[in-house]
Formats: C-alpha cells, sequence, structure tokens
C-alpha cells in the first residue's frame, strides 16, 4: 500500500505531464529555450567580431590627392581605399558606410609645417558594431604618424625613444578560463530564473487551479492528513523543478559544445563534471522554490490571482544574481548561510576556476534545506485552515 | 447512523446554521429539504469534517468529525456540491486516486471500479477523459468515486442537480438499493419531487434551522396540507427558492 504522500504526488506528475501548458513552460522554453538564446548570441557576436578584425578593410577617403603618402601607407597596409560618398556625415548617418577618413584642406600645409596635420575620422560610435573597423582605423593612423614622428626626429639627429617618457607594457593576467567565467558570470542566474519558472505552474496548477477547478474540497474528503497531500504536491512539483534544472544544464553544456573554440580568445569552462556539480549545490533551492509557491497559491483563491502573485516571486532568485553582477565580492563563508546567495556565489566560484570550500558547499545545502523545510511547515500550516477550501 | 445537535455555524456576521439537529438513521434515506441557502451544504460540511461547527455535537457511527476527522472519513462516501474532476484524467484515474487514497490495492480497485461501471453504467466513458463530460456523466463519475472504499454512510449534495431524467432514475435506483443493503443515506436537495420519490425521513431546513422533520405522512399530517408541496411551503413560510 502506497503512503499518501506518493500516491498524490505521481497523481500530480500525471496529471501535470498531461498539461501542453505545463509541460511546455517547465520542460521546453525555460531549460531549451534560455540555453540556445544565450549561445545562440555569443556565437553571432563573436562571429561577427572575428570576421570583422579580419576581412578587407574597405575605406572611403575624401581628399585623397591631398596626402598622397598616407594613402600608399594605407594601401600598404592592405587597405582598399574607395571613393568617398558626396556627403560623408549623411553616409555616415545613413549607414552606408562605417568610417570615412576625411583629410582636411589644411592637412599639406600643416605638413609641409611640421604641425599636426588633422585627418578626420568621421563614424557613428554609438553603433556598436562598427566598433572594431574604428579601432582599427585609428591604429592605422596613428600608426602612420608616430612613424612618420619617428623619422622626423631621427633626421634632426634626435632618438625619437625621447618623446616616449614612459612606457606601459600590459601584463594581462586573465586566462581563457577567466575570460570565459566573465561570459559565463550569468549561469547562477540563469540556473535560478530556470528553477523557479520551472516550479511556477505546476505549483500553481496542483493549489490555486484545484481549488478553482473545485476539485480540493472532493479531495480533502479522503483518510489522508493534509499534510501529506500538501507534501506530495510539493514533491511533485519539485520533481519537475530538478528535472528542468537538469535539462536546462544538459542544453547548456551541449550548446557550450556548439560554439567553435578556435575563433574565441576565450574558453567556456563548462563540462558534464561542473554540469553535475551545479545541479547538486543547486538543487536545494528547487525545494524552496516548491514550497514558497505552493505557500503562496494556496493564499490565491484562482489561477489568476496566483500569477499575479508569481511576477513578484520571480524576483527573489534575481536579487541575490543582480547584487553579485553590480557589486562582484570575494566569496567568504559568511554568505553560505544565506541561501540563494550562497548558490550564486558558489557557481560563480566553481566557473572562475576558483577554489571552493566543502564546509562551503555543506553550509549552503543545509541552510537552504532548512529554508526549503520552513516554507514547506508554513504551506502544510495553510492547508490545515478551512480557509484554504471556502475561500470564496 | 448520524445524529446531529444544536449544530451552529456562522461565517462573520452570517448565521448560516442557526439550530439544526436531526438523526439519519441506517437502511433509511433521509433528505435535508429547504430552499437556496438555507444551510444544508454547511451542515453537510460540518458532518465531512471539513467545517468547524461553532457549536452542538455531530456523531457519525459514534465518531465526533472533528475529533476523529480521518476516521469519519472512512466511514463517508461524499458527492459535494463541488463535483470536481481532474478533467486531465480518465474517469477511472479519477476513482483510481481516491480509491487509492482510501488505501485499496490495486486488485481491489479492479474489481470495485467494475462494480461501478456496471452499477452506475459508466462502461461507455470509464476510459474517456471527464474534460467535457455532461453533467449527468460527471456526476455519476462523483458517485462512483464516493463509493469506491464501501462507506457505510453516504452523504449527497444536491445530488440530482443538473441530472437528466435517465440518470436521475439510475441514481434513485442506486441509492434505494445502498438502502436496502442497510447503508445510511443522507442527501440535501431543494426538489419536492426528489425527496417525495425517495426519502423515508425528511428534514426541512429554512434559514438555518429545522422548521419540521419526519415521514412524508408526518409533514402532511402536522401542515394540515394533503400535498407534500403544499405542506413544504406552509412550513418554511414562503416560496422563495423552490423552484430551480
Amino acid at each position: 500500500m502506497m503512503h499518501g504522500m506518493q500516491i498524490v504526488a505521481l497523481k500530480e506528475l500525471r496529471d501535470s505531464l498531461r498539461d501542453r501548458r505545463t509541460l511546455i513552460n517547465s520542460l521546453i522554453m525555460g531549460p531549451i529555450l534560455g540555453p540556445l538564446i544565450f549561445i545562440g548570441m555569443l556565437t553571432f557576436i563573436t562571429q561577427k567580431e572575428v570576421e570583422k578584425a579580419q576581412e578587407t578593410l574597405h575605406l572611403p577617403v575624401v581628399n585623397q590627392a591631398l596626402a598622397p603618402n598616407l594613402i600608399n601607407f594605407l594601401e600598404q597596409q592592405g587597405v582598399v581605399i574607395e571613393e568617398p560618398p558626396a556627403d560623408p556625415e549623411q553616409a555616415v548617418r545613413d549607414e552606408l558606410h562605417d568610417v570615412v577618413v576625411r583629410i582636411t584642406e589644411e592637412y599639406p600645409e600643416q605638413w609641409r609645417a611640421g604641425r599636426p596635420a588633422t585627418v578626420e575620422v568621421i563614424a557613428d560610435a554609438s553603433q556598436r558594431e562598427i566598433g572594431t573597423t574604428l579601432a582599427r582605423v585609428k591604429l592605422l593612423l596613428n600608426g602612420y604618424g608616430s612613424q612618420i614622428g619617428s623619422l622626423r626626429m631621427q633626421l634632426r639627429g634626435v632618438d625619437p625613444q625621447l618623446i616616449q617618457a614612459v612606457r606601459v607594457r600590459d601584463i594581462d593576467l586573465s586566462t581563457p578560463e577567466s575570460r570565459g567565467a566573465l561570459i559565463l558570470a550569468m549561469l547562477p542566474y540563469f540556473i535560478m530564473i530556470t528553477l523557479f519558472v520551472s516550479s511556477m505552474s505546476v505549483a500553481i496548477d496542483t493549489t490555486a487551479g484545484e481549488k478553482e477547478r473545485q476539485s480540493l474540497e472532493p479531495l480533502l474528503i479522503n483518510p489522508v492528513p493534509r499534510w501529506q497531500i500538501m507534501a506530495g504536491k510539493l514533491g511533485a512539483t519539485t520533481m519537475f523543478s530538478l528535472v528542468s534544472l537538469a535539462l536546462a544544464l544538459i542544453a547548456f553544456v551541449f550548446f557550450v559544445g556548439l560554439i567553435p573554440a578556435s575563433n574565441l580568445d576565450f574558453e567556456l569552462n563548462l563540462d558534464w563534471g561542473l554540469a553535475i556539480r551545479f545541479w547538486y549545490i543547486t538543487a536545494p533551492v528547487a525545494l524552496v522554490a516548491a514550497s514558497l509557491l505552493t505557500t503562496l497559491a494556496a493564499f490565491a483563491k484562482s489561477f489568476r490571482e496566483a500569477q499575479s502573485y508569481m511576477g513578484m516571486v520571480i524576483l527573489i532568485p534575481m536579487l541575490p544574481s543582480l547584487w553579485l553582477f553590480i557589486n562582484p565580492v570575494k566569496a567568504e563563508t559568511w554568505m553560505m548561510w544565506i541561501p540563494l546567495l550562497s548558490q550564486n556565489v558558489l557557481v560563480n566560484q566553481i566557473i572562475r576556476g576558483e577554489n571552493v570550500l566543502a564546509i562551503w558547499e555543506i553550509i549552503s545545502i543545509i541552510t537552504t534545506l532548512a529554508l526549503g523545510f520552513i516554507l514547506a511547515v508554513t504551506a502544510a500550516k495553510l492547508y490545515q485552515r478551512p480557509k484554504l477550501v471556502f475561500s470564496s | 447512523m448520524i445524529k446531529v445537535q444544536n449544530l451552529q455555524k456562522s461565517f462573520g456576521e452570517v448565521q448560516a446554521v442557526k439550530n439544526v439537529s436531526f438523526e439519519a438513521a441506517d437502511g433509511q434515506i433521509t433528505g435535508l429539504l429547504g430552499p437556496n441557502g438555507a444551510g444544508k451544504t454547511t451542515t453537510l460540511r460540518m458532518l465531512y469534517s471539513l467545517l468547524p461547527p461553532d457549536s452542538g455535537s455531530i456523531s457519525i457511527d459514534g465518531i465526533d468529525p472533528q475529533l476523529q476527522p480521518l476516521r469519519v472519513k472512512r466511514q463517508l462516501g461524499v458527492v459535494p456540491d463541488a463535483r470536481g474532476l481532474y478533467t486531465r484524467l480518465t474517469a477511472r484515474e479519477n476513482i483510481e486516486y481516491f480509491g487509492q487514497l482510501h488505501g485499496l490495492t490495486s486488485d481491489q480497485l479492479k474489481q470495485r471500479i467494475a462494480e461501478l461501471t456496471e452499477l452506475l453504467d459508466l462502461d461507455e466513458f470509464i476510459d474517456r477523459r471527464t474534460e467535457g463530460f455532461s453533467q449527468g456523466q460527471r456526476v455519476r463519475v462523483a458517485v462512483a468515486r464516493a463509493m469506491v472504499h464501501q462507506p457505510q454512510t453516504l452523504l449527497l449534495d444536491e445530488p440530482s442537480n443538473g441530472l437528466d431524467v435517465m440518470s436521475t432514475r439510475a441514481l434513485r435506483h442506486l441509492l434505494r438499493d445502498l438502502k436496502q443493503a442497510g447503508h445510511c443515506v443522507v442527501l440535501s436537495t431543494h426538489i419536492m419531487q426528489e425527496v417525495a420519490a425517495l426519502c423515508d425521513q425528511i428534514v426541512i431546513i429554512a434559514s438555518g434551522q429545522v422548521v419540521a422533520s419526519g415521514t412524508a405522512e408526518h409533514l402532511r399530517e402536522i401542515s394540515g396540507c394533503p400535498e407534500l408541496e403544499d405542506a413544504f411551503v406552509k412550513l418554511i413560510g414562503t416560496e422563495e427558492g423552490l423552484l430551480a
């Protein structure tokens, strides 16, 4: 003979699996669409950057005849010089060209006088996609400038190094992994959202939905303690959430594997081992999400009312992630005592390949399960009230 | 065997049940008759332990529903006002779910559902999802669900609401069979004909109070009306809510 809790949980799982809305929300939209969009965007952006950095630079130049040497230099660097549009500013504004260079009328005179000769670079810096092209053009022009400058110094018998009083040398300690971690920093946020979103429709359906369909009254006339009925529903909700999380992580690892790594200057450090680790570190949050949502849904009279609460609830898992995003801090033991925050910190540490103490994981899991348990007891208390059934 | 004494229940300012006392014996069908809003549903909800009474006492086969809700629920089969079937489950799965919650094994369930299918003529739709069932089909499934654990006492809230003639006949037949088998059957209704056709004992409730009770014969006698309907109107003192 099965336990009441188990009977309820199995029924709710079967019922939810037959509900297309729940199925799509919990098992498809959340876990698969999210990673797909994220990774898709990432691939698209990086590929575009790589293409822009490598492709031949076509550069319209106004008044080419005024600076033949500069034109020569650019052509030697592989730039294809193009005829300029009649109105360069308008052409850039109309996005016909990314960048147009104008050699000013004063250029020859300034050049001959040994004063800085003015070259104008016309671009709209607010258009992010032209960033790479703009940087390339400026680099070339500056390169030409310092080359000529050095030559002039040498002609006058001055060591060109004199004007370089300080040399800045970049020593970048970031590794491809840590640069990748910067990109994966949104993973904890994503995990939290998945855990909450996937339990949402099941939590609403099993509590507020049951009220609305008026099946709660007959259900509660069965000789099973109410806490067991509630726990069964909670179990089903938690299961859904855990399965969604697993699916989401699988999707993430799978899609990360699809990115052509050789093109990038970062490495996305996410393999199956890590995915499993993330799963068990964040799994206790599923209980918190399910109990919290069930508690709220028990307050609501209808499906719609319950849904209106959920918009606010979804902010809860987002807060620690956003806080860490705005205010990146060093991981410390006290953070492990705070559910939701601890998972964020742990996942971030692991992504960055930094040390995570075993005790941290243990504290995080225990405190989060404790919070989940407290919320579950609250939900059970709400189930005891006659008002639960006869609120309308 | 149900004994109810001086039952009272208020919701805020509203006194839904003011003073209800009656007895319902085994082997009898007892009808709670009254206009809409008389307090019948509230009384039944207190009987099946979902609402605590403010005062008064209830005893079902010697059990107080508030003190031993689980024991009382095992004795009772209830068809509440809200039939509330799960629309994504089939009729069979709906009945099975409640059977499991009553602790029936899968063998017992299989056999019991076969009996109920025969008894309530569910054959046609037993394996269909209950989404889109007619009112009659829903009531029949709800009755089967309530009887899956063979309860000694059956409580039905407005069982023939929305039923067609054939379904009503089938239901009455079933209730008479249960009575013959010695079960205690209590139903609430606002339909005169139902009581006249079915009930051994009639409890007339109006505005939360029992205004008269007894056999149809007895009620005609005390009211001095030869027709039960007239007796009813005279006893509750209004025609309100009678025709629905």
